[in-house]
């Protein structure tokens, strides 16, 4: 379907000098260009390790940068009725699972979560759109978790499984090992000092403040460590990777 | 020429200054070759650009910027009419900008048609792999460049304005003969006059770091390894309406650039920039 309404266009921009264009188009599909664009994507996320060191924190605010508004984006509320039951009870009954390749699998309330160490950090928060919005978030730093689940050698991916699903196919995002245990990497429970709304992801979201809105997972369930993303959704890591094409590497 | 002119000049007089119609050898590699590598990837950067613009037409001045914040800048539409909302002007740009008709014939109320972005349908992944790959090509060579060029002294014989050409009086009479479309010949024209070494020195030292760095702000990534990046631009969102504005100061020393390449004779321009020979246009006879 899209191929044939393409080549229409093809043939219409013919005659309005829109060759060019519809050659762009062709060759933005062909499999050779996009591989020389996930080397150029491969690049840049060297370029960048390479010139941040991998505990640079991102820049933080103070209260008077709030945004007046935080708007949501994305799902604001699943539509699981497994999430609508832990949303009714105020998620007395739910659970956070940190497994895969753990030495001890955990499972945590959020009671016993919010009693965790937390930092608090005011940071900016990109859209791959193109917006930006500067909120206040807590949480528990990822890497006590995964500290106490204790890390297995193998592992080098960390995956985040959500509640919320886009047409059926569930939301879920990867870390590296580097941005996992980033000192601002946190899962966060609390924002701009309230509870979570759901709109931003309650019970708890994944802030990673050194890459982009669309890889900080919110109404995170599980969170899982792999050795490699291959097996994990349709492979590149993330919901909007598999099914948009976008950039698992979101630093720019 | 003269044919008895030989005779009379003495041996070890230097030869005679090039006139019209002599080819002159004005374009060395480097700057040919960067040339159009530029012309590519500034071409694919900015039509990629604004695809990416497109997600989200709205810019904002300062750290944060959201649909809730107040924009500076909005290009939208509705089934009737698009327009542009600069400050408090509304400009209406029905057919152009905000709403359009694309090759289907249905109305699109996206802010650039289709036929100014790559890839030319909505598509904000592709057009960011496109972005990011092309923003490679026009860094590296670009130091590049700018390394050979201070190395073979082009910035300093070519580009460098004399003290004389700097005189009000001297840019304001290249002023009114660029626009009585008035161009150099014979000698004269074998070197850059004070416009095009001002727009050039503009492009290269002014408006392309321009571009690279505030590209670089926009990186959540970069802001934490260089966070002066934010200082300097005065925040992210900053940054990004200062990167569209150079994109379109770059859009239009583009199309003044062609339109001289036009009215100067481009086959000898273009030729010029693809062998380095250039032949000097005649003196006009009154």
């Amino acid at each position: 379907m899209t191929d044939r309404l393409t080549r229409r266009q093809a043939l219409v921009s013919l005659g309005t000098g829109g060759l060019l264009l519809s050659g762009c188009d062709r060759i933005g599909r062909s499999p050779a260009f996009q591989s020389v664009q996930s080397g150029a994507e491969r690049l840049t996320m060297r370029a960048q390790r390479l010139v941040i060191d991998r505990t640079a924190l991102a820049p933080e605010f103070s209260a008077a940068d709030l945004s007046p508004v935080f708007r949501t984006n994305g799902n604001a509320m699943p539509a699981s009725p497994a999430y609508r039951t832990h949303l009714e009870s105020g998620f007395a009954h739910w659970r956070l699972a940190i497994d895969g390749l753990v030495s001890r699998p955990l499972s945590l309330s959020l009671a016993q979560i919010r009693r965790l160490p937390a930092r608090t950090q005011i940071t900016r928060h990109d859209c791959v759109e193109g917006w930006s919005a500067i909120g206040k978030w807590t949480g528990v730093p990822l890497k006590l978790l995964l500290d106490g689940a204790g890390l297995r050698r193998e592992a080098r991916y960390i995956v985040f499984h959500c509640a919320d699903d886009f047409s059926g196919m569930p939301y879920y995002e990867s870390i590296d090992l580097i941005d996992a245990f980033h000192p601002q990497t946190i899962l966060a429970w609390g924002m701009n000092d309230r509870v979570l709304p759901v709109g931003h992801g309650a019970p708890l979201r994944l802030r990673l403040e050194r890459q982009l809105g669309y890889k900080q997972a919110k109404f995170v369930m599980r969170v899982e460590a792999v050795d490699s993303l291959d097996r994990i959704g349709l492979g590149k890591g993330g919901f909007w990777e598999d099914n948009s094409g976008y950039q698992w590497y979101a630093g720019i | 020429m003269e044919p008895d002119a030989p005779d009379e000049a003495p041996a070890d007089e230097p030869p005679p200054p090039p006139a019209g119609g002599d080819v002159v050898y004005r374009h060395r590699w480097p700057t040919r070759l960067w040339h159009w590598l530029n012309a590519l990837s500034v071409f694919v950067l900015l039509m990629s650009g604004l695809m990416i613009f497109n997600a989200h037409p709205r810019l904002y001045w300062g750290k944060y910027g959201a649909n809730p914040d107040y924009a500076w800048l909005q290009i939208g539409g509705d089934a009737q009419r698009g327009h542009v909302l600069i400050g408090p002007l509304d400009i209406p740009t029905t057919g152009m900008l905000g709403h359009w008709t694309d090759s289907n014939g249905e109305i699109q109320t996206r802010a650039f048609p289709s036929w100014a972005t790559i890839p030319s349908g909505y598509n904000l992944a592709g057009a960011r792999s496109w972005h990011f790959l092309f923003a490679w090509l026009l860094f590296v060579p670009g130091l590049l460049f700018w390394a050979i060029s201070l190395l073979n002294r082009h910035f300093r014989r070519d580009l460098a304005p004399t003290k004389e050409e700097l005189a009000p009086r001297h840019i304001w009479r290249d002023i009114k003969d660029h626009a009585r479309l008035r161009f150099p010949a014979g000698e004269e024209a074998r070197d850059y006059n004070i416009l095009q070494k001002l727009s050039y020195l503009a492009v290269i030292f002014l408006l392309l770091p321009l571009m690279v760095l505030t590209g670089l702000s926009m990186s959540p990534g970069m802001d934490a390894g260089w966070p002066w990046l934010l200082d300097l631009f005065a925040g992210r969102q900053s940054a990004r309406s200062i990167h569209f504005i150079v994109a379109m100061l770059l859009l239009g020393f583009i199309l003044v650039h062609l339109l001289m390449v036009v009215l100067a004779g481009p086959i000898n321009e273009i030729r010029s920039m693809i062998t380095g020979r250039y032949v000097l246009p005649r003196e006009k006879r009154p």
